[in-house]
Protein backbone atom coordinates (compact mmCIF):
# COMPACT_ATOMS: atom_id res chain seq x y z
CA UNK A 1 0.00 0.00 0.00
CA UNK A 2 1.03 3.34 -0.61
CA UNK A 3 -0.27 6.86 0.52
CA UNK A 4 -0.85 9.73 -2.03
CA UNK A 5 -0.08 13.08 -1.68
CA UNK A 6 -3.51 14.16 -1.42
CA UNK A 7 -3.95 11.55 1.59
CA UNK A 8 -0.89 13.44 3.65
CA UNK A 9 -2.77 16.75 3.92
CA UNK A 10 -5.67 15.07 4.84
CA UNK A 11 -4.21 13.30 7.38
CA UNK A 12 -2.46 16.73 8.21
CA UNK A 13 -5.84 18.68 8.73
CA UNK A 14 -7.34 15.74 11.06
CA UNK A 15 -4.21 15.89 13.30
CA UNK A 16 -4.27 19.81 12.74
CA UNK A 17 -0.55 19.66 11.65
CA UNK A 18 -0.19 22.97 9.20
CA UNK A 19 1.69 21.14 6.16
CA UNK A 20 3.26 23.10 3.55
CA UNK A 21 3.61 21.46 -0.64
CA UNK A 22 7.76 21.11 0.17
CA UNK A 23 6.85 19.22 3.61
CA UNK A 24 4.03 17.15 2.28
CA UNK A 25 5.74 15.32 -0.20
CA UNK A 26 9.10 14.99 1.88
CA UNK A 27 6.53 13.81 4.86
CA UNK A 28 4.49 11.26 1.85
CA UNK A 29 8.17 9.30 0.77
CA UNK A 30 8.90 8.91 4.92
CA UNK A 31 5.51 7.72 5.60
CA UNK A 32 5.75 5.55 2.53
CA UNK A 33 8.86 3.67 3.96
CA UNK A 34 7.00 3.25 7.60
CA UNK A 35 4.05 1.97 5.96
CA UNK A 36 6.01 -0.54 4.09
CA UNK A 37 7.39 -2.14 7.63
CA UNK A 38 3.47 -1.91 8.99
CA UNK A 39 2.47 -3.56 5.74
CA UNK A 40 4.20 -7.68 6.86
CA UNK A 41 1.31 -7.64 9.46
CA UNK A 42 -0.99 -7.67 6.73
CA UNK A 43 -0.53 -10.86 5.97
CA UNK A 44 -1.21 -13.00 9.10
CA UNK A 45 -3.86 -14.66 9.40
CA UNK A 46 -5.47 -13.57 13.19
CA UNK A 47 -8.83 -14.55 12.53
CA UNK A 48 -10.48 -15.56 16.01
CA UNK A 49 -8.04 -13.59 17.83
CA UNK A 50 -9.35 -11.11 20.66
CA UNK A 51 -7.52 -7.96 20.22
CA UNK A 52 -5.18 -7.00 22.98
CA UNK A 53 -5.75 -3.25 23.91
CA UNK A 54 -3.98 -3.69 27.13
CA UNK A 55 -1.19 -5.11 28.70
CA UNK A 56 -2.91 -6.57 31.48
CA UNK A 57 -6.65 -6.98 30.84
CA UNK A 58 -8.17 -5.39 33.93
CA UNK A 59 -11.56 -4.13 34.12
CA UNK A 60 -11.39 -0.09 34.86
CA UNK A 61 -11.60 0.40 38.36
CA UNK A 62 -14.71 2.61 39.33
CA UNK A 63 -15.19 4.95 41.73
CA UNK A 64 -17.22 7.64 42.79
CA UNK A 65 -18.42 10.55 40.35
CA UNK A 66 -17.28 13.33 42.85
CA UNK A 67 -14.66 15.60 43.27
CA UNK A 68 -11.27 13.50 44.85
CA UNK A 69 -9.46 16.72 45.91
CA UNK A 70 -11.09 19.93 47.32
CA UNK A 71 -9.56 23.58 46.51
CA UNK A 72 -9.54 22.59 43.19
CA UNK A 73 -11.00 26.63 42.01
CA UNK A 74 -8.32 27.64 44.05
CA UNK A 75 -5.49 25.50 41.97
CA UNK A 76 -7.39 27.37 38.64
CA UNK A 77 -5.17 30.15 39.02
CA UNK A 78 -1.96 28.37 38.95
CA UNK A 79 -3.06 25.92 36.18
CA UNK A 80 -4.08 29.03 34.53
CA UNK A 81 -0.47 30.53 35.06
CA UNK A 82 0.99 28.42 32.46
CA UNK A 83 -2.17 28.93 29.72
CA UNK A 84 -0.63 31.53 26.65
CA UNK A 85 -3.83 33.96 27.16
CA UNK A 86 -6.53 33.57 30.06
CA UNK A 87 -9.26 36.44 31.69
CA UNK A 88 -11.24 35.85 34.57
CA UNK A 89 -10.57 32.22 34.91
CA UNK A 90 -11.09 31.43 31.04
CA UNK A 91 -8.69 30.06 28.21
CA UNK A 92 -9.24 32.46 25.38
CA UNK A 93 -9.22 31.45 21.79
CA UNK A 94 -9.60 33.25 18.58
CA UNK A 95 -13.12 34.22 17.66
CA UNK A 96 -15.10 30.95 16.87
CA UNK A 97 -18.66 31.78 16.28
CA UNK A 98 -19.36 34.84 14.24
CA UNK B 1 32.52 9.09 46.16
CA UNK B 2 31.57 9.18 42.78
CA UNK B 3 31.81 5.29 42.41
CA UNK B 4 29.98 4.39 45.41
CA UNK B 5 26.83 2.43 45.32
CA UNK B 6 23.67 3.99 46.51
CA UNK B 7 23.83 2.03 49.35
CA UNK B 8 27.27 3.01 50.07
CA UNK B 9 26.09 6.43 49.67
CA UNK B 10 23.62 6.26 52.01
CA UNK B 11 25.85 4.82 54.66
CA UNK B 12 27.99 7.78 54.29
CA UNK B 13 25.27 10.40 54.19
CA UNK B 14 24.26 8.76 57.98
CA UNK B 15 27.47 8.21 59.59
CA UNK B 16 27.81 11.93 58.48
CA UNK B 17 31.10 11.42 56.20
CA UNK B 18 29.50 13.35 53.99
CA UNK B 19 26.49 15.62 54.01
CA UNK B 20 23.50 15.77 51.12
CA UNK B 21 24.51 19.60 50.58
CA UNK B 22 28.49 18.42 50.13
CA UNK B 23 27.34 15.75 47.74
CA UNK B 24 24.54 17.51 45.81
CA UNK B 25 27.15 20.45 45.02
CA UNK B 26 30.01 17.65 44.24
CA UNK B 27 27.35 16.75 41.48
CA UNK B 28 26.41 20.14 40.29
CA UNK B 29 30.03 20.79 40.16
CA UNK B 30 30.54 17.56 37.78
CA UNK B 31 27.54 18.45 35.58
CA UNK B 32 29.12 22.28 35.27
CA UNK B 33 32.06 21.00 34.21
CA UNK B 34 31.76 18.06 32.00
CA UNK B 35 27.93 18.35 30.94
CA UNK B 36 28.80 21.33 28.04
CA UNK B 37 30.40 18.21 26.32
CA UNK B 38 27.60 15.86 26.71
CA UNK B 39 24.35 17.64 26.81
CA UNK B 40 22.55 15.61 29.29
CA UNK B 41 20.92 17.77 31.35
CA UNK B 42 17.91 20.24 29.89
CA UNK B 43 17.38 22.00 33.59
CA UNK B 44 19.43 22.15 36.54
CA UNK B 45 18.77 23.97 39.39
CA UNK B 46 21.45 24.45 42.08
CA UNK B 47 19.43 26.64 44.40
CA UNK B 48 16.32 24.17 44.61
CA UNK B 49 18.26 21.03 44.76
CA UNK B 50 20.65 22.64 47.49
CA UNK B 51 17.25 23.66 49.31
CA UNK B 52 16.43 19.67 48.94
CA UNK B 53 19.93 18.90 50.65
CA UNK B 54 19.42 20.91 53.26
CA UNK B 55 15.61 19.46 54.18
CA UNK B 56 17.65 16.02 53.79
CA UNK B 57 20.41 16.72 56.26
CA UNK B 58 18.02 17.88 58.79
CA UNK B 59 16.42 14.46 58.21
CA UNK B 60 19.42 12.35 58.37
CA UNK B 61 20.36 14.27 61.60
CA UNK B 62 17.66 13.11 63.29
CA UNK B 63 18.37 9.80 62.36
CA UNK B 64 15.24 9.86 60.03
CA UNK B 65 17.06 8.91 56.71
CA UNK B 66 15.90 6.28 54.75
CA UNK B 67 17.88 4.42 51.63
CA UNK B 68 17.84 7.54 49.48
CA UNK B 69 17.43 9.86 51.60
CA UNK B 70 19.84 13.07 50.72
CA UNK B 71 21.04 11.08 47.40
CA UNK B 72 20.98 13.11 44.49
CA UNK B 73 18.75 11.67 41.77
CA UNK B 74 18.43 12.75 37.75
CA UNK B 75 14.79 12.73 36.91
CA UNK B 76 14.00 12.26 33.00
CA UNK B 77 12.33 15.80 32.02
CA UNK B 78 9.55 13.63 30.95
CA UNK B 79 8.21 14.02 34.94
CA UNK B 80 6.29 16.77 35.81
CA UNK B 81 8.13 18.60 38.69
CA UNK B 82 6.52 21.53 40.39
CA UNK B 83 8.15 24.96 39.51
CA UNK B 84 10.99 22.64 36.88
CA UNK B 85 10.74 23.49 33.18
CA UNK B 86 8.93 19.86 32.33
CA UNK B 87 9.80 20.31 28.73
CA UNK B 88 9.66 16.43 27.34
CA UNK B 89 12.20 17.65 25.08
CA UNK B 90 10.37 19.38 23.06
CA UNK B 91 9.73 23.12 21.66
CA UNK B 92 5.76 22.59 22.14
CA UNK B 93 6.59 22.58 26.29
CA UNK B 94 9.84 24.56 25.87
CA UNK B 95 7.59 26.87 28.49
CA UNK B 96 5.93 24.82 30.70
CA UNK B 97 7.02 24.96 34.54
CA UNK B 98 4.79 22.21 35.50
CA UNK B 99 2.39 23.19 38.65
CA UNK B 100 2.35 19.75 39.88
CA UNK B 101 4.77 17.08 41.09
CA UNK B 102 4.50 13.55 38.86
CA UNK B 103 3.77 10.81 41.90
CA UNK B 104 7.45 9.56 40.88
CA UNK B 105 8.88 12.87 41.44
CA UNK B 106 6.53 12.83 44.70
CA UNK B 107 7.59 9.82 45.81
CA UNK B 108 11.35 10.25 45.16
CA UNK B 109 10.93 13.91 47.56
CA UNK B 110 9.07 11.34 50.79
CA UNK B 111 12.24 9.11 50.15
CA UNK B 112 14.10 12.47 51.10
CA UNK B 113 16.00 12.16 47.61
CA UNK B 114 17.27 15.35 46.10
CA UNK B 115 16.49 16.37 42.26
CA UNK B 116 19.94 17.16 40.81
CA UNK B 117 18.18 18.05 37.10
CA UNK B 118 15.77 17.21 34.32
CA UNK B 119 17.51 15.20 32.04
CA UNK B 120 17.44 15.24 28.08
CA UNK B 121 15.81 13.25 25.87
CA UNK B 122 14.04 12.47 22.35
CA UNK B 123 11.26 14.79 22.09
CA UNK B 124 8.06 13.38 23.54
CA UNK B 125 9.73 9.82 24.46
CA UNK B 126 10.00 9.29 20.92
CA UNK B 127 13.41 7.76 18.80
CA UNK B 128 16.57 5.47 20.03
CA UNK B 129 19.10 8.19 20.05
CA UNK B 130 18.27 11.28 21.34
CA UNK B 131 18.82 13.29 18.21
CA UNK B 132 15.09 14.22 17.99
CA UNK B 133 15.11 16.62 21.20
CA UNK B 134 14.60 20.20 20.85
CA UNK B 135 17.26 20.65 22.86
CA UNK B 136 20.12 19.11 20.45
CA UNK B 137 21.41 15.74 20.71
CA UNK B 138 23.01 14.09 23.62
CA UNK B 139 26.99 12.41 23.22
CA UNK B 140 27.59 9.14 24.80
CA UNK B 141 30.05 9.33 27.30
CA UNK B 142 32.08 6.28 25.82
CA UNK B 143 32.52 7.99 22.26
CA UNK B 144 31.15 11.73 22.01
CA UNK B 145 31.13 11.10 18.40
CA UNK B 146 28.17 8.43 18.90
CA UNK B 147 24.32 8.51 20.45
CA UNK B 148 23.46 7.36 23.83
CA UNK B 149 20.51 5.71 22.41
CA UNK B 150 17.29 6.82 23.53
CA UNK B 151 14.66 7.64 24.35
CA UNK B 152 16.10 8.09 27.68
CA UNK B 153 19.65 9.25 26.19
CA UNK B 154 20.19 12.50 28.60
CA UNK B 155 19.62 9.83 31.96
CA UNK B 156 22.16 7.69 30.11
CA UNK B 157 25.16 9.94 29.13
CA UNK B 158 24.51 11.64 33.06
CA UNK B 159 25.17 8.70 35.10
CA UNK B 160 27.76 6.89 32.55
CA UNK B 161 29.57 9.93 32.83
CA UNK B 162 29.10 10.08 36.62
CA UNK B 163 27.13 13.09 36.18
CA UNK B 164 24.67 11.52 39.02
CA UNK B 165 24.15 8.70 40.90
CA UNK B 166 21.26 7.51 39.29
CA UNK B 167 18.42 8.15 37.20
CA UNK B 168 15.31 7.33 35.97
CA UNK B 169 13.59 6.70 32.70
CA UNK B 170 10.49 5.58 30.71
CA UNK B 171 10.70 2.66 28.44
CA UNK B 172 7.34 2.59 25.53
CA UNK B 173 9.32 0.30 23.26
CA UNK B 174 13.43 0.03 24.39
CA UNK B 175 13.59 3.28 25.92
CA UNK B 176 15.69 2.26 29.01
CA UNK B 177 16.45 -0.41 27.88
CA UNK B 178 18.56 0.34 24.87
CA UNK B 179 20.16 3.54 26.54
CA UNK B 180 21.44 1.27 29.43
CA UNK B 181 23.22 -1.13 26.66
CA UNK B 182 25.26 1.93 24.85
CA UNK B 183 26.29 3.16 27.96
CA UNK B 184 26.93 1.10 30.02
CA UNK B 185 24.23 0.86 32.74
CA UNK B 186 21.96 -1.25 34.25
CA UNK B 187 18.15 -0.38 33.31
CA UNK B 188 14.82 -1.84 34.34
CA UNK B 189 11.43 -1.31 32.64
CA UNK B 190 9.34 -2.70 35.28
CA UNK B 191 5.74 -4.73 34.68
CA UNK B 192 3.46 -2.76 33.40
CA UNK B 193 1.61 -0.46 35.70
CA UNK B 194 3.94 -1.50 38.59
CA UNK B 195 4.87 2.28 38.50
CA UNK B 196 2.50 5.45 38.76
CA UNK B 197 2.13 6.78 34.95
CA UNK B 198 0.77 9.92 36.55
CA UNK B 199 2.27 13.42 35.58
CA UNK B 200 4.28 11.34 33.47
CA UNK B 201 3.34 13.22 30.25
CA UNK B 202 1.95 10.26 28.24
CA UNK B 203 3.53 8.72 24.53
CA UNK B 204 1.76 5.50 24.40
CA UNK B 205 -0.37 5.29 27.29
CA UNK B 206 -0.61 0.92 27.16
CA UNK B 207 3.31 0.77 26.69
CA UNK B 208 4.68 3.24 28.93
CA UNK B 209 6.13 2.69 32.09
CA UNK B 210 9.02 4.13 33.91
CA UNK B 211 11.65 2.24 35.60
CA UNK B 212 15.41 3.24 36.76
CA UNK B 213 18.21 3.92 34.90
CA UNK B 214 21.53 2.93 37.20
CA UNK B 215 25.25 1.20 37.49
CA UNK B 216 23.76 -1.61 39.07
CA UNK B 217 21.26 -4.14 39.64
CA UNK B 218 21.23 -3.28 43.18
CA UNK B 219 21.10 0.31 42.78
CA UNK B 220 18.02 -0.08 41.00
CA UNK B 221 16.65 -2.30 43.29
CA UNK B 222 16.78 0.70 45.84
CA UNK B 223 15.25 3.20 43.06
CA UNK B 224 12.15 0.85 42.08
CA UNK B 225 11.72 0.77 46.01
CA UNK B 226 11.04 4.19 46.04
CA UNK B 227 9.16 4.45 42.48
CA UNK B 228 6.69 1.43 42.47
CA UNK B 229 3.61 1.26 44.31
CA UNK B 230 -0.12 2.10 43.46
CA UNK B 231 -1.69 5.49 42.83
CA UNK B 232 -5.10 5.40 42.70
CA UNK B 233 -4.65 8.82 40.06
CA UNK B 234 -3.28 6.32 37.46
CA UNK B 235 -6.35 4.11 36.48
CA UNK B 236 -4.21 1.64 34.91
CA UNK B 237 -1.68 1.47 38.41
CA UNK B 238 -2.37 -2.43 39.51
CA UNK B 239 -3.18 -2.44 43.69
CA UNK B 240 -0.85 -5.40 44.77
CA UNK B 241 0.64 -5.50 48.10
CA UNK B 242 4.07 -3.85 48.45
CA UNK B 243 7.10 -5.45 47.62
CA UNK B 244 11.02 -5.21 48.42
CA UNK B 245 12.79 -5.59 45.32
CA UNK B 246 15.65 -5.84 46.84
CA UNK B 247 14.69 -9.22 48.97
CA UNK B 248 16.32 -12.13 46.55
CA UNK B 249 19.55 -10.36 46.01
CA UNK B 250 19.88 -9.87 49.90
CA UNK B 251 19.06 -13.66 50.49
CA UNK B 252 22.50 -15.50 51.52
CA UNK B 253 23.75 -17.64 48.28
CA UNK B 254 26.30 -20.20 47.22
CA UNK B 255 28.76 -20.77 44.88
CA UNK B 256 26.04 -21.57 42.68
CA UNK B 257 23.54 -18.59 43.01
CA UNK B 258 21.53 -18.96 40.26
CA UNK B 259 21.48 -22.99 40.89
CA UNK B 260 17.78 -24.21 39.15
CA UNK B 261 17.21 -21.29 37.34
CA UNK B 262 16.01 -22.04 33.56
CA UNK B 263 17.01 -19.10 31.27
CA UNK B 264 15.16 -18.98 27.98
CA UNK B 265 17.07 -18.71 24.73
CA UNK B 266 14.68 -17.56 21.87
CA UNK B 267 16.23 -18.45 18.93
CA UNK B 268 14.63 -15.25 17.57
CA UNK B 269 17.16 -13.17 19.18
CA UNK B 270 19.93 -15.51 17.93
CA UNK B 271 19.31 -15.16 14.23
CA UNK B 272 20.32 -12.69 11.49
CA UNK B 273 20.34 -8.93 12.56
CA UNK B 274 22.52 -8.81 15.32
CA UNK B 275 26.02 -7.77 14.74
CA UNK B 276 28.35 -10.73 15.70
CA UNK B 277 30.92 -8.74 17.96
CA UNK B 278 27.73 -7.70 20.01
CA UNK B 279 26.69 -11.80 19.87
CA UNK B 280 29.61 -12.95 20.93
CA UNK B 281 29.60 -11.34 23.70
CA UNK B 282 26.28 -12.26 24.57
CA UNK B 283 27.33 -16.06 24.25
CA UNK B 284 29.79 -15.24 26.91
CA UNK B 285 27.54 -14.34 29.41
CA UNK B 286 25.66 -17.29 28.64
CA UNK B 287 28.62 -19.23 29.73
CA UNK B 288 29.38 -16.76 32.86
CA UNK B 289 25.31 -17.72 33.77
CA UNK B 290 26.10 -21.74 33.32
CA UNK B 291 28.96 -21.13 35.94
CA UNK B 292 26.59 -19.61 38.14
CA UNK B 293 24.61 -23.11 37.81
CA UNK B 294 22.06 -21.89 35.56
CA UNK B 295 20.52 -23.69 32.51
CA UNK B 296 19.99 -23.03 29.30
CA UNK B 297 16.41 -24.24 27.29
CA UNK B 298 15.54 -22.98 23.81
CA UNK B 299 12.24 -21.43 23.40
CA UNK B 300 10.36 -19.95 20.53
CA UNK B 301 9.07 -16.32 20.15
CA UNK B 302 7.33 -17.02 16.48
CA UNK B 303 5.70 -14.05 16.49
CA UNK B 304 8.39 -11.24 17.58
CA UNK B 305 9.60 -10.86 13.91
CA UNK B 306 6.13 -9.22 13.99
CA UNK B 307 6.65 -6.54 17.14
CA UNK B 308 8.09 -4.04 15.25
CA UNK B 309 5.23 -3.72 12.52
CA UNK B 310 2.85 -4.14 15.24
CA UNK B 311 4.40 -0.98 17.22
CA UNK B 312 4.30 1.19 15.09
CA UNK B 313 0.81 1.04 14.29
CA UNK B 314 0.09 1.23 18.34
CA UNK B 315 2.24 3.42 19.42
CA UNK B 316 1.72 6.27 16.84
CA UNK B 317 -2.08 5.33 17.21
CA UNK B 318 -1.90 6.18 20.83
CA UNK B 319 0.39 8.85 20.56
CA UNK B 320 -1.95 11.02 18.20
CA UNK B 321 -4.66 10.90 20.54
CA UNK B 322 -2.35 11.37 23.81
CA UNK B 323 -0.44 14.23 22.19
CA UNK B 324 -3.85 15.84 20.95
CA UNK B 325 -3.97 18.09 24.14
CA UNK B 326 -1.24 20.10 22.67
CA UNK B 327 -3.26 22.61 21.16
CA UNK B 328 -1.74 26.31 22.35
CA UNK B 329 -4.89 26.35 24.43
CA UNK B 330 -4.28 25.65 28.01
CA UNK B 331 -0.38 24.81 27.88
CA UNK B 332 2.44 25.11 26.04
CA UNK B 333 3.75 26.80 22.33
CA UNK B 334 1.23 29.19 20.55
CA UNK B 335 2.19 30.27 17.57
CA UNK B 336 2.78 33.74 17.38
CA UNK B 337 0.35 34.47 14.32
CA UNK B 338 -3.11 32.95 13.12
CA UNK B 339 -6.62 33.99 11.54
CA UNK B 340 -8.75 31.79 13.36
CA UNK B 341 -9.35 29.00 15.70
CA UNK B 342 -8.11 25.98 12.60
CA UNK B 343 -4.75 28.02 12.08
CA UNK B 344 -4.30 28.61 15.55
CA UNK B 345 -4.28 25.00 16.20
CA UNK B 346 -2.23 23.81 13.16
CA UNK B 347 0.49 26.29 13.45
CA UNK B 348 1.42 25.55 17.18
CA UNK B 349 1.53 22.22 16.31
CA UNK B 350 3.17 22.58 13.13
CA UNK B 351 5.62 24.62 14.61
CA UNK B 352 5.93 23.65 18.19
CA UNK B 353 6.42 19.88 17.33
CA UNK B 354 9.30 18.38 15.64
CA UNK B 355 9.62 16.03 12.24
CA UNK B 356 9.86 12.86 14.01
CA UNK B 357 6.58 13.62 16.58
CA UNK B 358 4.95 14.98 13.66
CA UNK B 359 5.82 11.87 11.28
CA UNK B 360 3.94 9.58 14.76
CA UNK B 361 1.06 11.66 14.93
CA UNK B 362 0.15 11.38 11.37
CA UNK B 363 0.60 7.80 11.02
CA UNK B 364 -1.38 7.37 14.11
CA UNK B 365 -4.42 9.24 12.55
CA UNK B 366 -3.88 7.78 9.86
CA UNK B 367 -4.27 4.10 11.28
CA UNK B 368 -7.63 5.06 13.52
CA UNK B 369 -9.10 7.03 10.52
CA UNK B 370 -12.49 5.73 8.93
CA UNK B 371 -11.80 2.38 6.95
CA UNK B 372 -8.26 1.70 8.01
CA UNK B 373 -8.95 1.18 11.93
CA UNK B 374 -9.36 -2.91 11.47
CA UNK B 375 -6.91 -3.36 9.12
CA UNK B 376 -4.14 -1.78 11.06
CA UNK B 377 -5.27 -1.17 14.62
CA UNK B 378 -7.40 -3.76 15.57
CA UNK B 379 -5.11 -5.99 13.50
CA UNK B 380 -2.13 -4.87 15.45
CA UNK B 381 -3.49 -5.40 18.79
CA UNK B 382 -4.56 -8.99 17.54
CA UNK B 383 -0.80 -9.15 16.75
CA UNK B 384 -0.16 -8.08 20.24
CA UNK B 385 -1.58 -10.75 21.78
CA UNK B 386 -0.26 -13.50 19.50
CA UNK B 387 3.50 -11.77 21.29
CA UNK B 388 1.96 -11.81 24.32
CA UNK B 389 0.57 -15.67 24.13
CA UNK B 390 4.70 -16.77 22.88
CA UNK B 391 5.91 -15.50 25.52
CA UNK B 392 3.54 -16.94 28.14
CA UNK B 393 4.36 -20.44 26.42
CA UNK B 394 7.82 -19.62 26.90
CA UNK B 395 7.57 -18.85 30.78
CA UNK B 396 6.08 -22.53 30.86
CA UNK B 397 9.75 -24.27 29.72
CA UNK B 398 11.80 -21.12 31.73
CA UNK B 399 11.98 -18.55 34.66
CA UNK B 400 13.87 -16.33 32.62
CA UNK B 401 14.35 -15.03 28.54
CA UNK B 402 17.62 -13.76 27.94
CA UNK B 403 18.91 -12.08 24.64
CA UNK B 404 20.30 -9.05 23.34
CA UNK B 405 19.46 -5.58 23.69
CA UNK B 406 20.19 -3.89 20.93
CA UNK B 407 21.57 -5.24 17.68
CA UNK B 408 24.45 -3.00 17.47
CA UNK B 409 26.58 -0.92 19.75
CA UNK B 410 25.94 2.82 20.29
CA UNK B 411 26.20 4.08 16.67
CA UNK B 412 27.35 7.60 15.52
CA UNK B 413 25.81 10.78 15.59
CA UNK B 414 23.44 11.58 12.26
CA UNK B 415 23.82 7.78 10.82
CA UNK B 416 20.36 6.90 11.11
CA UNK B 417 18.59 10.40 11.46
CA UNK B 418 17.35 10.69 8.38
CA UNK B 419 15.89 7.13 8.20
CA UNK B 420 13.15 6.51 10.75
CA UNK B 421 12.88 2.81 9.83
CA UNK B 422 16.49 1.85 10.24
CA UNK B 423 16.31 4.19 14.10
CA UNK B 424 13.11 1.63 14.33
CA UNK B 425 14.74 -1.37 13.80
CA UNK B 426 17.62 -0.34 16.74
CA UNK B 427 15.02 -1.85 18.54
CA UNK B 428 13.69 -5.09 17.48
CA UNK B 429 14.69 -6.92 20.83
CA UNK B 430 13.00 -4.36 23.02
CA UNK B 431 10.04 -3.86 21.49
CA UNK B 432 7.70 -7.19 22.09
CA UNK B 433 8.42 -6.59 25.78
CA UNK B 434 6.46 -3.76 25.95
CA UNK B 435 3.79 -5.22 23.69
CA UNK B 436 3.20 -8.11 26.58
CA UNK B 437 3.36 -5.75 29.46
CA UNK B 438 6.70 -7.60 30.91
CA UNK B 439 9.00 -6.30 33.24
CA UNK B 440 12.70 -6.69 31.18
CA UNK B 441 15.95 -5.45 31.97
CA UNK B 442 19.45 -4.63 30.71
CA UNK B 443 22.66 -5.08 32.10
CA UNK B 444 26.28 -4.77 30.78
CA UNK B 445 27.91 -7.77 29.26
CA UNK B 446 31.50 -6.30 27.81
CA UNK B 447 32.65 -4.02 25.43
CA UNK B 448 33.07 -4.18 21.41
CA UNK B 449 35.84 -2.20 19.75
CA UNK B 450 36.25 0.05 23.31
CA UNK B 451 31.74 0.15 22.81
CA UNK B 452 29.70 -1.35 25.52
CA UNK B 453 27.02 -4.41 24.87
CA UNK B 454 23.86 -4.62 26.71
CA UNK B 455 22.85 -8.32 27.98
CA UNK B 456 18.83 -8.01 28.22
CA UNK B 457 17.06 -10.24 30.77
CA UNK B 458 13.39 -10.63 30.36
CA UNK B 459 11.13 -12.02 33.28
CA UNK B 460 7.29 -13.13 33.54
CA UNK B 461 4.95 -10.47 35.32
CA UNK B 462 5.74 -9.10 38.70
CA UNK B 463 9.04 -10.98 38.51
CA UNK B 464 11.09 -8.01 38.97
CA UNK B 465 12.73 -8.99 42.36
CA UNK B 466 13.78 -12.35 40.76
CA UNK B 467 15.54 -10.61 37.42
CA UNK B 468 17.32 -8.24 39.74
CA UNK B 469 18.84 -11.02 41.60
CA UNK B 470 19.69 -12.40 38.27
CA UNK B 471 20.89 -9.60 37.19
CA UNK B 472 22.77 -9.19 40.38
CA UNK B 473 24.26 -12.51 40.31
CA UNK B 474 26.12 -11.86 36.68
CA UNK B 475 27.79 -8.42 37.98
CA UNK B 476 28.84 -9.90 41.09
CA UNK B 477 31.00 -12.52 39.59
CA UNK B 478 31.49 -10.39 36.14
CA UNK B 479 31.93 -6.34 36.73
CA UNK B 480 31.59 -5.19 33.57
CA UNK B 481 29.13 -2.24 35.21
CA UNK B 482 31.95 -1.10 37.21
CA UNK B 483 33.58 0.23 33.98
CA UNK B 484 33.94 3.91 33.82
CA UNK B 485 34.02 5.81 30.83
CA UNK B 486 36.90 7.98 31.08
CA UNK B 487 37.31 11.97 30.46
CA UNK B 488 35.17 12.72 33.38
CA UNK B 489 37.47 12.87 36.44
Amino acid sequence: MSLTLEQVHRVAHLARIEISDVEAGHTLDRLNEIFALIEEMQAVDTQGIEPMAHAQDLAQRLREDCPLESGRLAMRDVFQAVAPETEAGLYLVPKVIE
Amino acid sequence: MIERSLHELARALASKEISSVELTQLYLDRIASHDPRLNAYISVDPERSLAQARQADARLAKGEGGPLTGIPIAQKDIFCAKDWLTSCGSKMLSNFISPYDATVIRRFAEAGAVLLGKTNMDEFAMGSSNETSFYGPVRNPWRLDCVPGGSSGGSAAAVAARLCPAATGTDTGGSIRQPAALCNLTGLKPTYGVVSRWGMIAFASSLDQAGPLARSATDCAALLNAMAGFDERDSTSLDRPGEDYARDIAAPAGAKPLAGLRIGLPKEFFGEGCRPEVMRLIDAAIAGYRELGATTVAVDLPNMKLSVAAYYVIAPAEASSNLARFDGVRYGYRAPEYRDLNEMYGRSRAQGFGAEVKRRILVGTYVLSHGYYDAYYLQAQRIRRLIAGDFAEAFRHCDVILGPTSPTTAFRLGEKASDPVQMYLSDIYTIAVNLAGLPGMSIPCGFADGLPVGLQLIGDYFTEARLLNVAHRYQHANPWHRQAPTGFV
